[in-house]
């Protein structure tokens, strides 16, 4: 039977791909689905220890609700951090997250 | 009325005419005079009054601060004979010089001024005469020299006139520093400030001679400076830039009488200390000495009785060091008072006939022109120079005798002095009324009006009596003895003497000279370069400050403090700015690093 | 025993699909690699009973994300990326942070004794966990809800905003 531990290690793992990716990838676009990574794989733990706290025989359903948010909250900032490549490619023709340095000092 | 309500409408009604003057009569000159002149005259009859019934004791004013028995400063009257024959000088002449100042102010500028700036003195005056303790003589000492600063400065649209007035008061708060120090001093031992006290606390100090001499020396301070003795004498010659009225009544007879009066009331405790008394006989002597060197060599009319009168108070000085009594100095400072306050007004007079010139080489052959003023004038210099029958002789050789049995080197210094009076007197007499006119004022010079005249022959009365034994001993057998001591007879001769070889070899020189001085001594022109001494020690020592608070605040308040902080802020600016470095992954870097290295201190912060 | 094989399975392969889309050079594989992360993400919901929650990733997440950042990628015509020279310091204080990032998670999961118990058995029989899901919802997070609704909408706002063409 997986305890916990496992499925933290799980989440934990793949949060690390996630911030590997944001950190070593160039390209914004893959950047950006690391960070969906990182996300999802914090709803992992959420729903893991949703079902190992138990609240009277039943699964924690606060967590659930969490996870449900967590996961409304992120197809939104989906959808905005989208339409700001879009932009930004219609304005600097690069995808290259090396060539946007505006503000560089 | 009794004699208490009388003594305090004397003190104060010369305060309230300054008041009103200073309010009323800005532009009402007979208005602002006859103020002055009526709250003198008030003074006047108040203070004979108060002399002539006896009036003894202490009369109670008020509490100014009062923090229980050992520091309490009352505001009281203290009549006794020493304040009463003090009161009756200032009562006296001042009336006098202020209806002199009728005349001679006639067309000047700033007659209220004048007026409020007298009045105010006279209250002074009157403050440190009447004073029970010394921080109440102290006030009033204070108060006397800002009415000198208002007065020498009058004509202060003059630089050197407001020059002279600030070095007075400047000169006589260093002065003043000691006095301070002195009363401190006392109050210490003592406990209390009242001259009855300090007076009677000679078993206070018989463990510690030293201490009681360092006091009394202190205190004396505040004569040097008032008094204008060495080395505080400077302000003096320089005060003469005020009216002539002014410097006849402050600087001649009353203010720089003060410190004398200041010795006399602490005679008892002064004379319990020998250190001190030779302190004090030495520098009077000293005093009397230099400045008679000096009023040899000065061109202007005032400028001789100015020396003269520090060499005066040299005497009076040293004559209260020599422990005899106190009113050994008293009786000179008595004598002194009328006829040096004559001779002032007589050389206003002649001034005034003059247009205002002040230079004794551009008189000359006045005696026929201005008769009464000469006659005055001969009646004050006899008596300056102490000579026989009149006032100044008796009590300029009771204090040479007795200097001769207490203390041979003043003596020496006393009767070279006593040479130098008459000599120089007799210079000024010979060059300003002698002779032929030296200039056009001096050929047009006339008489002056009887407003002036009149006080003149008021002050020549007492220039010549009142050394009288009658009158010595109507005013002062209560206060001291002034009994003739015991002299060889060889010594009595020399103080005749004195006087004739200065007056004749002062006629020798000078009896038929031209349009200048045959003897010039650049040194004593100079005055003995004190002046220039102490102004080169001031712009060493303010230069030396200024350079000080220059570099501190140039490199440590702008430099290291303002701009060194402006700096660090800039610089701290400066190194952030590399963190924006523009690129997203390296800020998350930071990002990443910065919470993992969060956890990692929680988790180990046990 | 049939749960832990598949936790295996499923953990290890959503694992290897994402470092698939962390390595792969050309973006289309490596949102593929991404879909295909999800549905194990979503097999290991299920695997905690949480089957609302798997329907939903699936769903939102797989459905609606991923074939949205397909859209972009396509419509942004994006090839494969060309390699740059590598920034070494860049690339190994990166993988620092990762590595002291998985040594810290390692460390405190493994030492916490709570974390080792076996899964709790279910009180009851199999609840209808939307319905469950749906009245903590609505009676304890009302707020939250309507909240959520309103960023919905300036979400929409913002992309109409940020897409316009030019400034006319």
């Amino acid at each position: 039977m997986p305890t916990l531990a496992n499925y933290l290690i799980a989440s934990g793992l793949l949060f690390a791909v996630g911030l590997g990716g944001v950190m070593l990838r160039r390209s914004i676009i893959v950047i950006f689905m690391s960070l969906e990574m990182m996300l999802s794989a914090a709803n992992l733990a959420l729903v893991a220890f949703s079902r190992y706290g138990l609240v009277s025989g039943h699964q924690n359903y606060d967590a659930q609700v969490l996870v449900f948010f967590i996961i409304t909250v992120a197809a939104a900032e989906v959808a905005v951090g989208l339409a700001i490549i879009v932009s930004l490619y219609r304005a600097r023709q690069t995808t290259h997250v090396e060539d946007l340095d505006l503000l560089k000092f | 009325m009794t004699l208490p309500t009388i003594a305090w409408i004397t003190l104060y009604i010369p305060l309230v005419a300054a008041g009103l003057i200073l309010l009323v009569t800005r532009t009402n000159k007979p208005l602002a005079a006859g103020l002055a002149i009526l709250s003198a005259l008030v003074t006047c009859v108040g203070g004979w009054i108060l002399f002539a019934k006896g009036a003894e004791g202490i009369f109670h004013g008020f509490n100014w601060i009062d923090f229980g028995e050992t520091f309490s400063i009352p505001f009281d009257l203290a009549l006794d004979p020493l304040s009463r024959t003090m009161l009756v000088v200032v009562t006296t002449i001042a009336p006098i010089v202020f209806i002199y100042s009728l005349g001679y102010m006639k067309d000047e500028e700033g007659y209220w001024r004048y007026f409020a700036g007298l009045a105010l003195f006279l209250f002074s005056m009157l403050g440190i005469v009447l004073a029970n303790n010394l921080v109440m003589m102290f006030i009033f000492w204070e108060l006397v020299g800002v009415s000198s600063y208002i007065l020498i400065g009058h004509y202060f649209r003059k630089d050197s006139a407001a020059d002279a007035a600030k070095q007075a008061f400047l000169v006589n708060r260093i002065g003043d520093f000691g006095f301070m120090l002195g009363i401190l001093l006392f109050w210490i031992s003592t406990g209390s400030f009242s001259f009855s006290a300090v007076n009677d606390s000679a078993g206070v100090f018989v463990q510690h001679p030293t201490l009681l001499a360092i006091a009394c020396v202190l205190i004396f301070c505040g004569t040097v400076g008032k008094s204008s003795q060495f080395p505080l004498h400077v302000w003096l010659p320089n005060s003469m830039e005020g009216p002539t009225p002014v410097s006849s009544l402050l600087h001649a007879a009353t203010m720089v009488a003060a410190g004398v009066y200041l010795l006399a009331r602490i005679f008892p405790i002064l004379s319990a200390s020998p250190e001190a008394c030779e302190v004090v006989a030495v520098i009077g002597a000293i005093t009397a000495l230099g400045a008679g060197i000096l009023a040899t060599q000065q061109d202007d009319i005032k400028g001789i009785l100015a020396y003269s009168t520090i060499s005066q108070l040299g005497y009076m000085v040293a004559g209260a060091g020599l422990a005899v009594s106190a009113a050994l100095p008293m009786f000179h400072l008595f004598t002194h008072a009328f006829f040096k306050c004559l001779l002032f007004l007589t050389a206003g007079s002649v001034i005034l006939g003059m247009h205002h010139e002040q230079n004794i080489w551009q008189m000359g052959g006045l005696k026929n022109k201005m008769p009464v003023t000469f006659l005055t004038y001969c009646c004050g210099m006899l008596a300056l120079s102490g000579c026989y029958f009149f006032s100044g002789h008796y009590s300029k050789d009771l204090i040479m005798a007795c200097s001769w049995e207490h203390h041979r080197v003043v003596f020496w210094l006393l009767v070279v002095a006593a040479g130098l009076t008459p000599f120089y007197m007799t210079r000024q007499a010979l060059v300003v009324f002698f002779g032929k006119p030296r200039s056009e004022h001096a050929k047009n010079a006339h008489e002056s009006p009887a407003v002036m005249t009149i006080p003149l022959v008021l002050l020549a009365i007492p220039a010549v009596c009142a050394g009288y034994p009658f009158v010595e001993h109507f005013f002062f057998h209560e206060i001291g003895t002034l009994a003739e001591p015991n002299v060889p007879h060889w010594v009595e001769i020399a103080f005749g003497a004195a006087f004739f070889i200065g007056i004749g070899a002062a006629a020798l020189i000078y009896r038929n000279v031209g349009e200048k001085d045959p003897i010039r001594i650049p040194c004593f022109e100079n005055r003995f370069y004190i002046d220039d001494f102490y102004f080169w020690i001031v712009r060493c020592i303010q230069g030396g400050f200024a350079n000080i608070c220059y570099f501190i605040d140039r490199w440590f308040i702008d430099g290291i403090l303002v701009r060194g902080s402006a700096t660090v802020v800039w610089t701290v600016g400066f190194a952030l700015r590399f963190l924006q470095v523009g690129n997203l992954q390296a800020y998350a870097f930071f990002f990443g690093a910065g919470v993992v290295g969060l956890i990692y201190l929680l988790l180990n912060a046990k | 025993m049939l749960l832990l094989a598949a936790f295996w399975l499923f953990a290890t392969l959503m694992v290897a699909f994402g470092l698939c889309v962390i390595l792969l050079r050309n973006p289309v594989s490596c949102a593929m690699s991404l879909v295909l992360s999800f549905l194990c993400l979503a097999a290991l919901f299920v695997t905690l009973d949480a089957t609302f929650i798997a329907i939903i990733q699936v769903l939102v997440y797989a459905g609606a994300v991923m074939v949205l950042f397909l859209f972009i990628i396509m419509l942004l015509d994006l090839r494969t990326e060309e390699s740059r020279r590598l920034n070494m310091s860049a690339t190994l204080g990166g993988l620092l942070v990762v590595a002291s990032f998985i040594s810290i998670l390692t460390q405190i999961t493994l030492a916490n004794p709570s974390f080792a118990k076996e899964l709790p058995a279910l009180a009851g029989p199999a609840v209808n966990d939307v319905k469950e899901i749906g009245m903590t919802l609505f009676h304890s997070y009302s707020l939250p809800f309507e909240a959520v609704g309103v960023l919905l909408l300036s979400a929409t706002v913002g992309v109409v905003v940020l897409s316009r063409k030019s400034l006319r």
